[in-house]
């Protein structure tokens, strides 16, 4: 029997052209641990630089701060899971904030404003998974454009104005927590998700044909799988998600304004890839995506406890993202330095007589 | 013996052939020159509507503004041709903004081409960095510059801080750059437009140049054809750094005012739509660093163009997008169009 | 070559005229003779066997004289040298331009190849045949300088080498035409000729022109018309496979290795390679041709190697031997007989189809099939056979025509819909489109059934394992446990994978397309075996094979396809592989093609 065609010799990729890394369902068990090692470390880590880190407030605190992009991680699991990606989720969130403000100083009664602000994200999703499913474009150009539009539409929308008189009994979100407990709203609604996308992708059909189309669309096709429809039914999700993510955060900052969320979609994105998620797609748990949301938040948290300029906290994000996909990459890697050292050493000719003929 | 196989002379394949590569080639030459008609066609009515639109301070200013943005799509070009992304360009200029022009409170009478030189150096140093990661980690340049967008970003606001650049300690002859014009048109975007074209002509005639678009337009065959692809990606995304940092500088002389909104919120992703726009396939393979310069072009005549029509400048945005995703469907219905005909069209030669 | 009579070599001989070659009949006192075959091979060479699948003989061709006079072997055909049969065959030129002497190569616990040899000489056609697994493409891997052999030795040009990578091949003379080109597609033919080598003026620029005029000599060498100025992309794969060849003559290759080219080319596309392949031969260069059809290999190849299990069991000049010592070297076994299980008599009409057709692709095909028949597609690959299939099931679209199962219409470009309808899909190419190879048998057999193993909305994981393990005991699939990756499985363990799934949904039409590709002998029976019993329980089956001995023993009516259409129809007692063979090429009696 001959083994497979050697597929190793793709050069860089960003395009779904066939290049998986060859990672047994074990090497995922060992992230996942090796995540929550470093969660921990985190934990720490805080707790040693500052006091207050375990404390309710801070645990409250660290909840509210990172709540919105915790949400927004969970459709994005998914979207990259199955092969795509989505860049436009801050957009998204920005329009639904922009159509809350405006519609709230036009007077409109709030719930109203729900059914409409959702509306929007399940149109923004459509277009996203239309454009992707029934043109054929590939997602990353898709969602770059999407997100230039969605926000230019926020900007459009508002404009230069801010709305910030919304009722108390909402804004209260960024100030109270669920039940007078110290789970911030979105932090509650982030566990309540994270639970439902979690069977959703893990114990479903749907969930395993997610899987499946990332591992291997053409398979999955002839398995019968509806792989367009349920791409598109991801970015409307995705979309309605964003919305609500965008709602949140409107009433924690009380505040809406154009440039709301400007900016986050590269931090969902690094929390996904945290997590474990490979971004060729077919591979990632939630568990591991729940793991990076704690590691990035607890690392948000943390210096912003320290007074470390707190932005600068993209710096250990950043880093961390690049240990995500260095380390499955490992052995492969040390192999090709090794041989491009070897191979340096060898540009000599060919020796004349080879005795057993080996490497 | 019967003749399962005969060979008598093939009829000539020349007539059909021929005609199916001008097709091929008349469609490739409409995306390039397709643009420059949908600019001129903007151009043109906005002047209709709004002949202030088109005097000459107006244009001066479209062309230094967009000269920056055309220049980084250089780069991004040569970076995107393979089949890879550098999202971290806007980190770049930003952080290379503040340490170049710094030096002018810093050194005094620091030569201003010594400035340009350091840009250029910090831009390198990260895109080097950036082509390691790339080529020898066989890693994804998505996540690759995320994640160096990330730091660099970071580097950036630990540096700077609160503080800030302020115009006064720039020199005038550096201010002045953008402001100096040749026959009314600014000296920057003629060397801007040189350098693009140094690129172009680059990336036609040389080598190392095709073999970019061979990496991008097939990565497995590039490897097989014993083509270096880890150099030429490592170079190109050192290229790209260093034109990046250079438009730090620029963006310097542009602004003067430099903190750590330089560049601004989204440039990497106006610099890739600019791209996508001017007919760089965004998997690589195919287009040139001229059309990507003239999509910043009618990128930024947009933007000026809404503001002289007195739309509000908070549309730009939402064009950009739009033509974005209006330039890669017409790309894509153009190209299925293109490969059903070529099909039909073979299959008729009853080969 | 001559261009006056391009039936004669350079050096004068007698080519041949093509389709004559070495045909068997031609020497019947061939069949009498020991030839030399290895010590493994049945004592019943001298005994008429039948004969191998693809070779049409000539009963097909109504002009050939079966008793012709036996020609000189040295003469006989495209052989390119009168000199004496040596003992080892070998001809004039004593050095081969590239050998390989007892090479082995494993990956990890796969032994691919095991001890194989092979003398690659100028101015001949070598062929290397050999069933899916028996070592082939890991050996012209090797010579290509992909894979560096564990042991052995690679000679070039008398002297051992090592080469390290495949520039070192290209630098050593050796130029490999994969099966799938890996052209740029966004680059001119000329510049993918000569990518990395383009012609330079001062300051080492590119000359865009000269570039094009040197590509346009070489198609004019090759004696094809190309336009070196054309974008590769949407090229055939024939086009791209000249331009390949037109890439290893402007590197001076001297060794051309043409890995199965001819398995998607139409019979006007393999007329031009095989003169392009005159043409190199002629010119003194070795040409290395894998092909598993042997009538080609007979026509002009000089040379065979044979290789089985990793080695290489026959090398020798191709004079003297026939197809069914070639298939016997290949297959180290008699062929099964052709008599075929127990045919059941067919029900009621199960699929329909009706005038379907696809432009440019298929046309106007119409067939039934009915329950408890298995309808076997015959043809050459590119007839069309799999786009139909995937069209009634609903991957691919169709412009006209219609489908119908079980008298209810199916609405084209719907998987769904066809799996709805009861059909059940198993398609070509295992790996890509049967599997989801990070997946574990396990999850790959439920793939298909995820709506029946669920239990309010929650895949039953106790379902599914005893789902996967009742079908693994069933059809007898070997695996280490169900939560493996089925990537560790064997292909005719993968393939029992495969199978399983679709069989989990019980359907009433089964569409297999190559149901035994590159899987070994012994599952291939079991295969058959498994659809002869699932025919018998009622199930309407449709097979694509383009193994003649699969389609003569498993289908009960055989169907041929040939460029898109269905051109012939024969019950299983009327069908032999020389009547589907004609039909397939386009040989019936009494008409050209």
């Amino acid at each position: 029997m001959e083994p497979d065609r050697d597929t190793s010799l793709a050069a860089t990729v960003d395009a779904p052209v066939g290049w998986r890394s060859r990672i047994p369902a074990r090497n995922m068990l060992r992230w996942e641990t090796g995540l929550g090692i470093v969660v921990l470390a985190i934990g720490v880590l805080g707790v040693s630089t500052s006091s207050e880190f375990l404390t309710g407030t801070n645990i409250f605190n660290l909840g509210l701060q990172s709540g919105e992009i915790a949400i927004m991680a969970l459709p994005m699991t998914l979207i990259i899971i199955s092969g795509e990606i989505d860049l436009s989720v801050a957009s998204i969130m920005g329009m639904a904030s922009a159509v809350l403000g405006y519609l709230f100083a036009k007077g409109w009664p709030m719930p109203a404003i729900f059914v409409v602000v959702l509306l929007v994200g399940v149109a923004a999703g459509a277009i996203n998974g239309l454009l992707i499913t029934r043109v054929g474009l590939p997602s990353l150009a898709v969602t770059i454009g999407t997100l230039g539009l969605y926000r230019g539409v926020a900007n459009i929308i508002l404009g230069p104005n801010t709305i910030s008189n919304f009722p108390t009994a909402y804004t209260n979100l960024g100030v109270n927590g669920v039940l007078g407990t110290n789970l911030s709203f979105s932090a509650a609604i982030f566990i309540v998700l994270a639970v439902i996308f979690g069977v959703v992708l893990h114990f479903t059909p749907v969930g395993r044909s997610i899987y499946a189309m990332g591992a291997s669309p053409e398979a999955a096709t002839f398995a019968g799988i509806r792989v367009k429809r349920i791409k598109t039914l991801l970015y409307i999700t995705s979309g309605v998600i964003c919305s609500l993510a965008g709602v949140l955060l409107t009433f924690r900052l009380s505040t809406a304004v154009n440039t709301n969320g400007l900016g986050l979609e590269l931090d969902v994105v690094a929390v996904v890839l945290l997590g474990g998620v490979s971004i060729f797609g077919g591979k990632g748990t939630i568990v591991g995506v729940v793991l990076g949301v704690l590691a990035f938040a607890g690392i948000s948290n943390a210096l912003l406890l320290t007074n470390f300029n707190q932005e600068a906290a993209s710096i250990p994000v950043g880093i961390l993202l690049l240990i995500s996909v260095f380390v499955p990459n490992m052995a492969q890697l040390t192999r090709r330095l090794r041989d491009a050292v070897t191979r340096r050493r060898h540009a000599a000719p060919p020796a004349p007589a080879m005795g057993s003929g080996h490497d | 013996m019967s003749t399962t196989l005969a060979p008598p002379r093939e009829p000539p394949e020349a007539p059909a052939d021929l005609s199916s590569r001008r097709l091929t080639e008349r469609v490739f030459r409409v995306r390039e020159t397709g643009i420059i008609a949908v600019l001129g066609l903007f151009v043109l009515i906005t002047a209709v509507i709004q002949p202030r639109f088109v005097s000459s301070s107006n244009i001066q200013f479209i062309l230094v503004d967009t000269s920056v943005y055309a220049l980084v799509a250089l780069g991004e070009t040569m970076v995107i041709i393979s089949r890879n992304v550098d999202l971290s360009v806007q980190s770049v200029l930003a952080l290379s903004a503040y340490l170049s022009a710094g030096l002018f409170g810093h050194v005094h009478g620091i030569p201003i081409p010594v400035v340009f030189l350091v840009g250029f150096g910090i831009g390198v140093a990260f895109g080097a960095a950036n082509g390691l990661m790339v080529s020898l980690g066989r890693v994804p340049s998505l996540v690759v510059t995320l994640a160096t967008l990330y730091i660099i970003q970071g580097i950036d606001i630990l540096i700077v801080g609160g503080n800030e650049v302020v115009a006064s300690s720039l020199p005038s002859g550096f201010t002045a750059i953008p402001n100096v014009t040749v026959l009314g048109i600014p000296w920057l975007a003629i060397a801007v437009a040189a350098v693009i074209g140094i690129g172009a002509y680059y990336l036609r005639t040389f080598r190392s140049g095709r073999e970019l678009y061979a990496i991008g337009s097939n990565p497995e065959g590039a490897q097989l054809a014993g083509i270096p692809v880890a150099r030429r990606v490592f170079t190109a995304f050192t290229l790209c750094g260093g034109i990046a940092g250079v438009g730090g500088v620029l963006w310097a002389a542009q602004y003067q005012t430099i903190n750590t909104s330089a560049g601004g919120n989204n440039f990497s992703l106006i610099v890739i739509a600019s791209v996508v726009v001017g007919g760089v396939a965004i998997f690589g393979g195919s287009g040139s660093p001229v059309g990507a310069a003239i999509g910043a072009l009618l990128l930024g005549t947009i933007n000026v163009a809404l503001d002289v029509l007195g739309i509000s400048s908070f549309w730009d945005q939402a064009i950009a997008g739009f033509l974005l995703l209006v330039a890669i469907t017409l790309d894509r219905l153009i190209s299925l169009r293109l490969a059903a005909a070529l099909r039909k069209r073979s299959a008729h030669d009853g080969t | 070559m001559d261009p006056e009579d391009p039936g004669r070599g350079a050096d004068g001989r007698d080519r041949g005229r093509p389709g004559q070659g070495t045909t068997p009949d031609a020497t019947p006192t061939d069949a009498a003779q020991p030839t030399p075959t290895p010590p493994d091979l049945p004592p019943d060479a001298a005994q008429p066997t039948p004969r191998p699948p693809d070779l049409p003989t000539d009963a097909a061709r109504p002009e050939a004289a079966p008793p012709s006079p036996a020609p000189a072997p040295e003469a006989a055909g495209p052989a390119g040298n009168g000199d004496q049969d040596r003992a080892d065959g070998a001809p004039g030129t004593a050095v081969p331009l590239l050998s390989l002497r007892g090479a082995a190569k494993s990956f990890g616990a796969v032994h691919a190849i095991v001890d194989a040899s092979i003398d690659l000489y100028g101015g001949e056609v070598h062929a290397l045949v050999g069933e899916n697994g028996a070592g082939k493409s890991t050996l012209v891997k090797i010579l290509a300088g992909v894979h560096r052999p564990d042991s052995g030795q690679l000679l070039v040009n008398g002297t051992p080498t090592v080469l390290h990578g495949p520039a070192a091949a290209q630098d050593a003379g050796i130029a490999v035409i994969y099966q799938e080109p890996t052209l740029f597609p966004d680059l001119t033919a000329a510049e993918n000729i000569f990518m990395g080598r383009q012609p330079l003026r001062r300051g080492r620029r590119i000359v865009a022109r000269r570039m094009r005029a040197q590509a346009r000599a070489l198609f004019e060498r090759l004696g094809v018309r190309l336009d070196p100025g054309r974008i590769c992309r949407g090229l055939s794969i024939a086009d791209q496979q000249i331009i390949e060849i037109a890439k290893a003559l402007s590197l001076e290759a001297r060794v051309i290795v043409m890995d199965e080219p001819t398995a998607a080319l139409s019979a006007a596309e393999v007329a031009r390679l095989f003169d392009v392949a005159a043409t190199l031969r002629a010119s003194g260069a070795a040409v290395l041709f894998i092909s598993h059809r042997l009538e080609e290999v007979f026509e002009i190849c000089q040379r065979v190697t044979v290789m089985r299990d990793g080695r290489q069991v026959l090398s020798r000049k191709l004079a003297g031997l026939t197809a069914d010592d070639l298939v016997r070297a290949m297959v180290g076994r008699q062929l099964d007989d052709r008599a075929a299980d127990g045919h059941h008599t067919p029900g009621d009409v199960v699929l329909r189809v009706e005038r379907l057709t696809r432009e440019g692709v298929f046309t106007d095909v119409s067939f039934d099939v009915r329950a408890g028949e298995i309808v076997a597609f015959a043809g050459l690959v590119g007839s069309g056979r799999s786009e139909v299939a995937r069209a009634i099931f609903g991957i691919d679209h169709y412009d006209a025509g219609s489908v119908t199962v079980r008298g209810r219409p199916l609405r084209g470009s719907s998987p769904t819909g066809a799996m709805a309808a009861g059909v059940g899909f198993v398609p070509e190419d295992r790996r890509q489109q049967g599997l989801v190879m990070d997946m574990s048998v396990q999850q790959n057999m439920a793939l298909a059934s995820l709506g029946r193993l669920r239990r309010a909305g929650i895949i039953s994981s106790k379902s599914e394992r005893n789902f996967a393990a009742d079908w693994a005991l069933r059809l007898r699939i070997k695996f280490g446990r169900l939560t493996d990756p089925v990537s560790q499985l064997s292909g005719g363990n993968q393939q029992k994978v495969v199978l399983a799934k679709w069989l989990g949904r019980q359907p009433s039409l089964l569409i297999v397309d190559e149901p035994t590709r590159g899987i070994d002998i012994a599952t291939k029976a079991e295969v058959h075996r498994l659809l002869s019993q699932l025919a018998g329980n009622g199930v309407a089956i449709l097979m694509i094979s383009s193994e003649l001995p699969e389609v003569l023993r498993v289908g009960d009516r055989i169907l041929v396809m040939r460029e898109g259409r269905l051109v012939a129809e024969y019950p299983h007692s009327e069908a032999s592989e020389e009547t589907i063979m004609s039909a397939a090429t386009g040989q019936l009696q009494g008409q050209a093609r």
